[in-house]
């Protein structure tokens, strides 16, 4: 099943790294699943979380206010 | 503790570049080396440290003590410390404020944690322990977390929740569902190497600011004149103090790249309250933070909290400047 992927923040240099380290587990380990960049301020307080970035999959929050390892990404996604 | 790093200068500079210890560029080059690497060490370690208490204090805890504990009037005191030991992201401000707001924690006491953490910021930190020392470093941590704490305290006293942008009343009215969320379960040995390298990451991303800032206090060090300063700034009449802040407020320069100018500032003449006050007012307000804050608070709003701040960090810079 393709995991959805939303990744919270409002484009500061940590939710780029972590995109970036996101989009580089995915394609390294040809996991199916989508991405969307949520950079919208009234959004991001849907999820109610306090720092960014932070990771939702599936509509859960994994990791909030700091940018994971590779292996902690590929852990939650499997 | 540095003098293996200045044995390293001397000898990387006059021993394998063969520029003189006499001549003038020796001695920037070799001031610039030394600076460079010592900023760049007690960056790393600094920002290490927060690192270690933040994986122990994560902002949500703050947020509950703050909620839960009952604190007799100390709650400014506690959010400003909070605000202090809590890593700042401008793009977090407007989390977090809302975060705290919805929690039930009083608008003052979410402002001392608002101003206290851009202000005592572990960058701001480790710069000044560079170029100042411990003293001036500590004297420009307390008084940041004091000021957060009158300043909040102050902006407490108004009604200001009226002053509050409609989309934040809207979700202070209807409660919002939290989304779910796993509590992160690492050991703290796990999280070390990430915290090293999330350290690391904030040296390399203020890496530039930190040469050009050392750099240009290098080159000031060398042509302005001994007392430059001495005639416009440093002569102590009331008015310098403002001046100072009021020029200060509208930038938005990084921390690492602005000690070393104030460093030189100081050198020639200005004193240190001045200098204190004008990087007060650099890293603690911004436009963009202004910016950012027109989310959540009305125009009037953000004038009265950036009114309160530059009058609490002039009144502190005049306070610095009589007892230094």
């Amino acid at each position: 099943m393709t995991k959805v992927i939303k990744i919270l923040g409002t484009g500061c240099p940590k939710c780029q790294s972590m995109t970036g380290v996101v989009k580089e587990v995915i394609a390294e380990n040809g996991i199916d699943a989508s991405i969307e960049k949520v950079e919208d301020v009234m959004e991001i307080m849907k999820f109610n979380v306090m720092t960014t970035p932070a990771l939702v999959v599936d509509n859960v929050i994994t990791i909030k206010g700091r940018v994971p390892s590779k292996k902690e990404v590929l852990d939650l996604l499997n | 503790m540095f003098d293996w790093l200045q044995h390293f200068s001397d000898w990387l500079i006059y021993t394998i570049f063969e520029i003189g210890a006499e001549t003038h560029l020796g001695i920037a080059l070799n001031f610039f080396v030394y600076d460079t690497l010592k900023i760049l060490i007690l960056l790393f370690f600094i920002v290490f440290i927060m690192g270690i208490v933040n994986a122990y204090f994560p902002i949500e805890k703050l947020k509950d003590y703050l909620n839960k504990k009952k604190l007799y009037g100390l709650e400014y005191f506690f959010s400003s410390i909070f605000g202090a030991i809590t890593p700042f992201c401008s793009c977090s401000s407007v989390p977090l404020f809302i975060g705290f707001v919805q929690g039930g924690i009083p608008l003052g006491v979410t402002f001392s944690f608002l101003i206290t953490s851009p202000l005592v910021n572990e960058v701001a930190v480790a710069m000044f322990l560079g170029m100042f020392g411990i003293k001036a470093t500590l004297i420009y941590a307390i008084s940041g977390i004091l000021l957060g704490t009158i300043g909040g305290w102050l902006l407490g006293k108004f009604n200001l929740e009226p002053l509050l942008s409609d989309w934040v009343k809207s979700i202070l009215a209807n409660k919002m569902q939290q989304a779910a969320y796993i509590e992160e379960s690492q050991t703290f040995s796990q999280r070390l190497p990430e915290i090293s390298r999330s350290a690391w990451d904030i040296v390399r991303g203020v890496l530039l600011y930190v040469v050009i800032g050392i750099a240009i206090g290098a080159a000031m060090h060398g042509y302005v004149p001994e007392n430059f300063f001495n005639q416009y700034l440093g002569g102590g009449e009331w008015w310098t103090v403002p001046l100072a802040v009021f020029v200060a407020v509208p930038m938005y320069a990084n921390a690492a790249g602005i000690v070393p100018v104030i460093q030189v500032f100081v050198a020639k003449g200005v004193p240190l309250g001045t200098a204190i006050a004008f990087m007060m007012a650099t890293v603690g307000l911004s436009i963009p933070e202004a910016t950012l804050l027109k989310k959540v608070m009305s125009l009037k709003l953000i004038t009265i909290f950036f009114g309160v701040v530059t009058l609490c960090i002039i009144l502190s810079g005049y306070l610095f400047n009589v007892i230094l």
